[in-house]
Parts: C-alpha cells; structure tokens; sequence
C-alpha cells in the first residue's frame, strides 16, 4: 500500500465503450467487499458507450460501527487516489479533468493509441502527440504506470480490463494482496484463463518501467546484385550524406517497380537536383522520398503485381490469424475504370480509344461496376499474373507517358527554384504528396496539385515563397471538397 | 432480445425479509416495486432507465406468479394512460421512463391522471437524463410536477433511501390522493450498493379483479364541470393532505447541528456531493456530521411550509443547492421566507452556477463563495488547482459517440453522402436513435432534431418549388421513433398534406439506442409479444404510395441509387425508403456465441474480416470519411519513404463489408481485401484449396526467383 492511510479509496477509470470499463469495475468493488470495505460504483452510460469515452467511478470506504459512509457519485478533481485509462489519450483526459494530483494519484495507464476520429479522417497525417502526454502524466501523478496495454491484451488473448486489472494489483495501491484480485476473476467464471494471463501481463508490467508500443523500423536496404551494388555506389558517389538514406528506399523500390534502368533514371534525376542543394541537403533528401514515390506511381500493373505476391499473402494470413488448419479465401474490392484500362495500355491506342466518345461511351458500360477480385482463385490469379506482366510493356503505356511529363515538368520547377531559394525549393518537392491515390482520389490530388501549381505559377518569381507553398498544400489537404484551396486561389485571382 | 441480460439478477428479486439484496439501483427500485405490492407496471425504455424495463422483461415469470401486469409500452404518454388504472381502484401502478423527454410525451396523460387524482398509489419513475453524459435538452422535470401538482421525489443517492422513496412514494400518492413522481439521476441508476429487503408483496386487488368488477365516478373524468372541481380539489384537500404526509412521517430530513447562524437547503439526490464538497472544505466528515445545520428535500416538490420556516428561523443566511434551471426551489423559498416574514437571506443562483450539473467540485466551489460572504471564520483560503497546460490540453482530441462497428446504418449515411456529392446538400431532418449519430464525424449529415419520432415532422415545412432548384428535404427516422408516433405524427401526416419529402426510416430491428429492446417490426420470436410487424405495410396502411424497403443496408449502391431515386423521381408524396439490416450489437450478440460453439464442435464454420494492404493503401483516408468505423483505423506507414499513416482494420472487424462496398460505390482504391477463413474445413474444402494453391504457389515461386534476380 502506498500510502493511503485513510479509510476511504477513490477510483476512476477512464475507457471506451466496448473495453470492459464495467467489467473492471465490478472487479475492483468484489475485491473490496471480500476484505469487508464498503464499495460503490457508479458511471454514465447512455451515448458515451457507443464508442465515446465513458469514466466509471468506484469508492471504496472502510465503515466504523454501523454508521454508513456518505459515499461520492463522481470524481472530484484533486481527490482521486488512482485513475486507471485504457488507451493513451484517456489518460491525458483524466489529466484534462484534473483527476490526477502529483501529490496522492496513482496513474495506471495505457501508452497504445486508439485513434479518434478526427485523427483518422485526415487527408495526411491528423494523429496527436503522444509524447507530450506522457510527460504531463509523469509531472501530474504521484506514480505514473504506463505500458503498452494493448499489446498485452493481444499476447493474452484477453480484455483490456484484466490487463489494467493486473496493472492496479501490481502497483499495490489497494491495501489487497494479489490473490484475493486473481479470485475474483475465477469467480466470476468467464473467459478465466485468458483474464488471468491478462492480469499477469499486467500485474508484471507493474513493477517495470514506462513503455511505449514498440514501432517497426524499417532497416536500410542492403544490394543483393550486382545491378544493386552498382547503384548504391553510385548513390554513395552522387548523393550528399542526409539524402542517401531515401535514395536507397528509392532505388530498391524502383528496381522492384521497374527495372534498374529505371532505378538509373531516378539518380539521375535526383543528382540534378542534388548539385543545386546546399548543406544540409533537406532539398535532396526530401526529393528522393517524393521523386521515388512519384516514379512509383500506383498503377493496375503496380496493384496487381502486390497483390499476387506470396509474401502479401503470408501477410494477410498473420494479420487475419488464419490457423495452420484454417482455408483463407482473398477477394479485392478493385474498380479498374476505361480510363485506367486505357492508361495502361499503349499510349496510342489509349488515345485513340479515350478521344472518341462514340467507341468509349459503350465501352465505359463494362467498366462502371466494381469487381469482386478473388485472388486466391485459380483464374483471378491468372488474370493479375497477366495484367503484373504487362510491367515490360510500361514503358510504353498513356500513364507512363503522362507521368513523366508531370514529374519532368515539376522537377524542372524545384530546380528552378533551388537555384533562388533552397526552402522555396524543398517545399514544391514536398508538394508531390498531394498526388496519391486511385480513381476519385487520385483525381482529387492531382487536381489541387495542378491548382497548387497555377497558383505558383500566377506569382512572380520573386514574390514566391517556401511559406505560401506550404500554406497551400496545407489547405488542399484540409477538406475534401477543395473549398479551402478553392478559397485561397478566389482570394489571389 | 435486449442488449444486457438480467436473467441472472431477476433472481435477486426474489428475496425475502431480511435478505441483503445487493445491485445497482434501478434493480433496486425494481424490487422496491414488488416489496410495495404493485399491481402494474408499464413504461418506455431509454437511458438512465432502460435497466428497468429491461429487469422487469427478464422477470416475466415472477411478475406472473405474483399476479402483477407489465408491459413494455408503445410510447411514454401510452405508459402515462396506464395509469388511469389506478384512478377508481385501489389498484398501486408504477411507470417508468426517461425525462425530460419521456415525460414531454406523457404530459397529456399525466395532466389528465393528475387532475382527477387517484385511488391506488401511482408512481412516476423518471431517469434524469440530466449533466454528463446526456443526449437530451437539459430542462427540468420539476416544472411538470409544479403545473399538474404531482408530487416529485428526489431521495438522497443511497439505496436504501431510494428503496424507502419508492415505498413511502405510493403511501404519500394514496394520502392525497395524487400522482407521485420519483426522480432518478443518471449515476443514481447505476450505482451499486446494497439493502435489506421485504417480502414481496401480492397485490391486495390485481387488475384482473378490478376488471372484473368496474367502478365509474363521473367526478374523476375530466369533463365540465368535474375539470373545476379537480383544481379546487387540488388545492383545497390534495395539497395540504400531501404536506402534510410528508411532514408527519418526516420524509426530508435535517443534518448536523440543531442550531446556526447559516444553513444549507440541499435537493436530496445531490446531497452526497454536497457532503464530499465540505469533506473537503474540512467542514463534514465522511458519515455526514456537517458543521452547518442542512435541510434536506427528499421531497422536492412541493416544499413543507412550516419546516422551511422553522429551519430558517434565526439564520442570516441560508445556500440553496438546487440543480438546473430556472430555480423553481429558490423562488418558492423566497416567498415562503416572506411569507413567514423571516428576514434570512436566501443565496442560491448568486453563487452557485446558473447552469449545468452540481457536481462536487461545483457545490465546493459555492460553498467556499457562500462562506466568504456569510461565515468568512469557516472558509478556508482558495487553493487553485493548475490546469493542464494548453498545448497539452490541445493534443487530447474528442471522442464523439460514434456507430458501432460492423453498423448497418454506417452504409445508409454512406449512401446519403455519395448522393449528396452528385445533387448538392439537402436539408435533413434527423431524429432520435442511433442514427442521430449522422450529425457528428466523419459523415457531419443533420440539420435539426426535433424529438422522438419526429424526423419526418421536421421536415414538413420544406415544400420544393421550382424556384428553389426542386430541392427536396430529406427526413430520418428510427424504427422505434416510427412505432413511437413517427407513423402518424410523421408518414401519415405527410400523406394527408402532400409533402413532397424523402422520409428514410432505418429499421434495425430493435430499439437499438436504449439497449435493444423488441419493438412491433422486431424480427425475433418473443413469447410475451407480437413482433413482425412489417413498416412497410403501416406505411402502405396510413396511404404513403412511393414505398421502397431495401433488405440490405449494406449494399451501398443500392442505397444511393434508391435515395437518387426518391430525390429526383418526378411522383409527387412522400417518397418512403425502409432501410433494413440488423443492429450489429445484437446480432453479433446472438450470432457469435454460436459460431464460437459450432467451431468448437469441429464444424464448419466462415468467418469473415476486412484487412488493407499497406503497400497500396496510399494515407488519403477517404474510406474512413465515408464510413468512421470504429474497427477501421490507421497505423504507422511501414513504408519508409511515405510518411502519412495507412489505414488499418482491426480484429475487431465483424466482416460487414462496408469497407469494400464503400471503396467500389465510391471509387476509392483497390487496398481493401476480404479475408474469409474457413474454421473446420471439410475434405473437399481442402482438396480444391490444394489443387489451387498447387499452381499459385509454384507461379508465386518462379515470380519470386525473377524478381529477386533484378532486385537491388
């Protein structure tokens, strides 16, 4: 017990609908009144269940006599002993509401994210800062207990709640002793086995150190040809030292995309842009990410290629957790339109049949439904064979064409740009993430692109600026509808 | 079915005399019925009370062996007529349902109910869905027991005490001869605790027996000239008779010292966040030894006179701590005072907020204002809690209640938001439900709520005109809100004045936002009553003509090709689409504990779940703009060139099929997959899985060599 000498134990716990926020709080109560305290939970269900954030709170009393203790129906800020949260973001909102004091609270809580969704419905890259809560816990608990509490409901098999119900054993700040907290669980009979490894985890990770969830990092690519070492050397020879990294990334997937001529065509690129960077070469290293992302187009060959490799299907059995006796099935939501036929085949037939609505329109009617893709069929496999195998024939096609007359065109203008002004420079290389995408959405990108572009274009040179770039870029990707952009470019015309 | 089962608690109500009975407290209000020999129970679900209804559903069998009638009602005012039971027999009722709104809905009857008064004890249970965590209008329900003279009790948050309200609500009820509201707060319902229980009791006079032998007394029907009897009746015999019970059999109670300078007047249920606030001003103690005298109203409606006189006598001042506004107590506490010519000063809204919920914090912080004006000795200096700092605070994004994963109205707001990019915004009414969600991220669809049921109503007023672009609303309506009084308030009332609206009524089979209760069009067996009533045929009953019924709410494009049709079809009416697929909640809730069980049998079984490819999946999020559900998410790119995240489905995907439904309706992208896993595959599963997965694997192999020899 860490030192609560008082009669009486507050407790909040922070959760999502669905986590078992209830479940946990029916626990903690059976726990307390098998040491003959006095428990009393309380919460507010309603909407907040679905998916909202919802807090249950429980007060545990120790009676004298037969006087009953007045017991509280909420949390008071500055009068909670321990809070538990289920994900990262709850525990920063028991901070929000005060109801961790650097002087008494015991803050057990998850450093996973579930994402809302605000975070999840950005055009790029709408998640908070993790790490600014993390401090803040620290600052504002009296103990901060923080782990990766998805991440051992996931080895345990079990709910969240028994992990944070393991956790609050493993802190001892309830005057019980471990026992009496597993008991409860075997009482109440329900997925027992799992709930008690979930506790372990729990109580285990307890006693350890704040952890975060441990993110992948991708390793450099190391050359397996002799085509591969070739071009790393010539990375190693062109290339200032920050951009070499991405170059790398580049190279391998582009020589995967295409072939290692293509991988050439990409250093060659790059190394004009490179040879008007200064230090610290930002330009360079952020025109190796967004020239290979760019080279790298998604096309029907691209698709189809991924999605017939063995590897992706060794991925989709793990991600699903197919068994060894388990049958996986695989079928694509794929809605290849004439106009992404026509790109990929050879540009003059791809004119020709795109220019004339008379041979289009009819043709247009095959093409206006999606189609249930099973890959792991015999024919549909076939089919994406073929279609990936139209990769020799790329060169050649309407899109390849296209595309690289857009990526000419918007090289030209970053190394127009560098020659003036470096930061001007790196944020029209950084403009290319507009540019992602299928179908509607790739249509979208490329429009605010090209609108990002003619707005450029409208200033003269020496009023252009890295900032008005970025601002532009920004708006493009603040809704999906371009009225922000469409905004900006009212207000310049 | 509903959402939670109370099977197991049910039994609970079967305790007798001296049992301790332990739960949460609606359970206990539940056995506080039976304990008072109720004779009849009706009400309509919704939060904070949909626990009662539901423990009340579970317990048919008792209910039955005690002879008590209970049913689930079609609406709250339904629940509210009910009452008319106990208007010439001794027979006691109680009816239940959340407020304010319920008691909107029922205040027709219950003004009829109240002006006639009643014989047997009638009891109003209503779910205060009042301060955190609300989805309603934040009003009061105590102004419908000030204008039909009900009488409101507010117990203090104990159960014990809850249990002792509901007791003493039907003696008080029977004494004068008037209905009794008893009020819950939301985290009242849901607390846990304990009480020594009573027998249940049979009910001396059942409602078959008062059947059978019917009473009429021309001066309980409210008809003239009998209505003006009732008001002089009101004031003349119920109202003092009501004081006087409560006086006499002390249902308010006093706290802490006899005597002082200052007091504080306090509704009953907030009187335990009172107590925490002075336990931290150091001015009580855990067991409620308050230093300052404390009049508390476990009735709050109406106030005792001679109490209130007698605790203000000698005192400078005295806090009001009373709940929502306008502040109907303090008003009366006024003229009570100068009634009695006291010159003690009542403080109540000029320290305490206006508005919103009095919890702990709040009530301290009225304290700590009202002591520094009237007791400066007793307060304490301000400590000032440091608030989480801005950039900080800045970082911890909302959580907006949202659809439930695998929602089979996520694709019917999908479908709307695909029509609405090829014809422009529309004006749409929403309506109450789960749908309502609509209004909120990622799908941002719903311009006005009008109520329960009403989503059609709402929309009524908008006629399209060729001047206006031929425009037409489009309205949102609920099963439930349909069966409730959307079929005549709504589509009827559209029919007969030739709107010209789209009405999209969502039918999932449950009451699924109060925990899915069955309701007339349920799709499920239920042995107490009549389901399967389709909407179409109601629909088709009250004259709608354009009637479409979609089977599947799934099939987005469906949805949007049909919603385009109603919106640009040249008939005139109501056009009606019926939009029907099952509540996931409750289907998983029925469907997986048995898949789990034929797994285990060694059948065989499919499941299915969504998953994305990362390496196509390009960070744009679109699919989760058109769908926001909870199951689908984003991740780290595992691409290190690409720096916004991917999308991601989790495992708790149920398979619906939105996420690809989604990507080809809107052309999105081809990353979605279907994953569908067979459990227990039989041999012929496993022979054509071999024969297949035999020349994949070896084309896979050879492609795999070749791309290896041009790799880097």
């Amino acid at each position: 017990m860490t030192g609560i000498a008082r009669d009486r134990i507050s407790i909040a716990i922070l959760a999502l609908g669905g986590q078992g926020g209830g479940v946990l709080a029916e626990w903690i109560q059976e726990v307390a009144r098998h040491h003959g305290w006095l428990a009393q939970g309380t919460s507010v269900p309603g909407v907040a269940q679905r998916t909202g954030s919802t807090v249950y709170y429980v007060e545990l009393a120790r009676q004298e006599g037969d006087r009953r203790p007045v017991m509280a129906q909420m949390p008071l800020p500055g009068d909670v002993d321990i809070v538990l949260a289920s994900e990262l973001m709850e525990t920063g909102r028991a901070l929000l509401r005060g109801f961790s004091s650097a002087d008494r609270t015991t803050l057990i809580g998850s450093t996973h994210r579930i994402f809302a969704i605000s975070e999840k419905a950005a055009m790029g890259d709408g998640r908070k800062s993790s790490a600014r809560i993390i401090e803040a816990a620290g600052e504002r608990s009296k103990r901060f207990i923080g782990f990766d509490m998805d991440a051992a409901t996931a080895r345990a098999g079990s709910m969240i709640s028994s992990v944070l119900f393991g956790a609050l054993a493993g802190s001892h700040a309830l005057p019980f002793a471990r026992e009496s907290f597993e008991d409860v669980i075997r009482a109440g009979g329900k997925a027992v086995p799992s709930n008690l490894k979930g506790f372990e985890e729990g109580y285990v990770a307890a006693q350890g150190v704040i952890t975060m969830p441990v993110e992948e990092t991708v390793a450099l690519p190391v050359p397996t040809t002799i085509a591969g070492q070739r071009l790393a050397d010539r990375v190693a020879d062109i290339l200032p030292l920050p951009a070499r990294a991405n170059a790398l990334h580049g190279v391998a997937r582009l020589m995967d995309y295409q072939d290692a001529a293509y991988a050439g065509l990409y250093l060659d690129r790059l190394e004009a842009v490179a040879r008007r960077d200064v230090a610290p070469f930002l330009l360079s290293a952020e025109a190796a990410r967004h020239l290979a992302l760019w080279m790298s187009y998604e096309d029907t060959i691209r698709v189809a290629d991924l999605k017939i490799r063995a590897s992706r299907v060794a991925r989709v059995r793990d991600e699903v957790r197919v068994t060894e006796d388990q049958l996986l099935g695989v079928t694509e939501f794929m809605h290849p339109r004439l106009q992404e036929v026509c790109e990929t085949l050879p540009a003059s037939i791809g004119r020709f049949i795109l220019g004339r609505p008379g041979l289009s329109k009819p043709l247009n009617r095959f093409f206006r439904k999606g189609r249930h893709v099973e890959t792991t069929s015999l024919t549909w496999f076939l089919v994406l064979r073929t279609l990936a195998a139209m990769r020799g024939m790329r060169r050649k096609s309407l899109r390849f064409i296209e595309e690289q007359a857009r990526i000419s065109d918007w090289l030209r203008r970053v190394g127009d740009a560098a020659a003036r002004d470096n930061a001007l420079a790196v944020e029209l290389a950084r403009s290319q993430r507009l540019v992602k995408g299928y179908g509607d959405t790739f249509e979208r990108g490329l429009r605010n692109f090209q609108t990002v572009t003619a707005l450029y274009e409208a200033q003269v040179p020496e009023a252009r600026s890295a900032s008005d770039v970025r601002r532009w870029c920004d708006l493009a990707l603040a809704d999906d509808a371009g009225t922000a952009l469409a905004e900006a470019q009212r207000q310049a015309a | 079915m509903a959402e939670r089962s109370f099977k197991a608690e049910v039994k609970k109500l079967e305790a007798g005399a001296g049992e301790i009975f332990s739960g949460e407290g609606i359970l206990a209000v539940t056995k506080a019925l039976l304990q008072s020999g109720v004779a009849y129970v009706g009400g309509y679900q919704g939060s904070p009370i949909s626990h009662l209804m539901d423990v009340f559903a579970d317990a048919n069998d008792l209910l039955a062996s005690l002879d008590v009638h209970f049913e689930t009602s079609a609406s709250e005012a339904t629940a509210a007529a009910m009452l008319a039971a106990s208007v010439n027999y001794p027979l006691r009722g109680a009816v239940a349902w959340k407020s304010v709104v319920g008691t909107n809905v029922a205040s027709d009857a219950l003004s009829n109910v109240a002006s006639g008064g009643v014989t047997g004890g009638a009891l109003i249970i209503v779910g205060e869905d009042y301060g955190e965590g609300s989805s309603i209008m934040q009003e009061r329900t105590h102004a419908f027991a000030m204008k039909s003279q009900m009488w409101l009790l507010d117990p203090r948050p104990n159960l014990p005490s809850i249990v002792e309200a509901v007791e003493q609500g039907f003696l008080l009820s029977e004494a004068s001869s008037t209905p009794v509201m008893l009020q819950l707060r939301v985290r009242s319902c849901h607390m846990t605790g304990d009480f020594i229980a009573k027998d249940n009791i049979r009910p001396p006079l059942t409602v078959a027996q008062a059947a059978a032998a019917p009473k009429r007394d021309l001066d309980r029907i409210v008809l003239p000239p009998a209505n003006f009897l009732h008001e002089h009746e009101k004031i003349e015999k119920r109202w003092p008779a009501g004081i006087a019970y409560v006086r006499d059999n002390r249902l308010n109670e006093w706290f802490g010292p006899g005597e002082g300078d200052i007091g504080i007047i306090v509704q009953g249920g907030l009187y335990n966040n009172l107590n925490r606030a002075q336990e931290l001003l150091g001015l009580s103690n855990a067991y409620g030894d308050s230093d300052i005298p404390i009049y508390c109203l476990n009735v709050a409606y109406p106030l005792i006179p001679e109490e209130v006189a007698d605790f203000c006598r000698g005192k400078r001042a005295v806090l009001v701590i009373e709940e929502g506004q306008p502040e109907f107590i303090e008003h009366e506490l006024n003229t009570l005072v100068r009634r009695a010519d006291l010159q003690t000063r009542i403080v109540g809204k000029d320290v305490m907020p206006r508005a919103g919920e009095y919890s702990g914090q709040v009530i301290k912080d009225g304290i700590a204002k009202f002591l520094r004006a009237w007791a400066p000795s007793m307060a304490f200096a301000e400590t000032v809690q440091t608030p989480l700092a801005p950039a900080v605070a800045a970082e911890i994004p909302q959580r907006p209640a949202g659809f439930c994963t695998g929602c089979p109205e996520r694709p019917i707001f999908t479908a709307m938001k695909l029509v609405e990019r090829e014809l422009g915004p529309s004006h749409v009414s929403a309506d109450i439900g789960c749908h309502l969600f609509s209004i909120l991220p990622p799908f941002n669809i719903g311009n006005t709520t009008m109520g329960y049921g009403l989503g059609s109503a709402g929309a009524s007023a908008f006629r399209p005109s060729a001047a206006s672009g031929d425009k037409r609303a489009i309205a949102v309506m609920g099963d439930g809100g349909f069966w409730h009084n959307g079929l005549t308030s709504g589509i009827g009332n559209a029919v007969f004045n030739k709107d010209d609206t789209v009405t999209l009524i969502v039918d999932n089979g449950y009451s699924a936002a109060t925990g899915g209760q069955d309701i007339p069009s349920s799709r499920a067996d239920n042995k107490d009553r009549v389901t399967k009533t389709p909407i179409e045929k109601a629909v088709r009953g009250v004259g709608a003509t354009w009637v479409r019924a979609i089977d599947n709410t799934y099939d987005i494009a469906r949805m949007r090709d049909t919603l385009r049709e109603a919106m640009t079809t040249p008939e005139k009416g109501p056009k009606v689409i019926i939009a029907q697929s099952e509540c996931m909640l409750n289907k998983q809730r029925r469907e997986k504990p048995l898949a789990t069980k034929a797994m285990k049998a060694g059948k065989r079984v499919v499941r299915e779940r969504f998953g994305v490819d990362p390496d196509t999946c390009t960070g744009d999020h679109s699919c989760i703009r058109l769908s926001g559900c909870p199951s689908l998410s984003i991740k780290p790119n595992p691409d290190p060139l690409r720096q916004d995240p991917v999308a991601h489905v989790d495992n708790s995907c149920v398979g619906c099929g939105v996420c690809g439904e989604v990507s080809h309706a809107a052309v999105l992208c081809p990353s979605f997959y279907k994953a569908r896993i067979t459990v227990n595959p039989t041999g012929w599963d496993r022979f054509k899985y071999r024969a297949r997965q035999a020349v994949i694997g070896f084309v896979q192999k050879r492609d795999d060599r070749a791309r290896a020899a041009r790799a880097f």
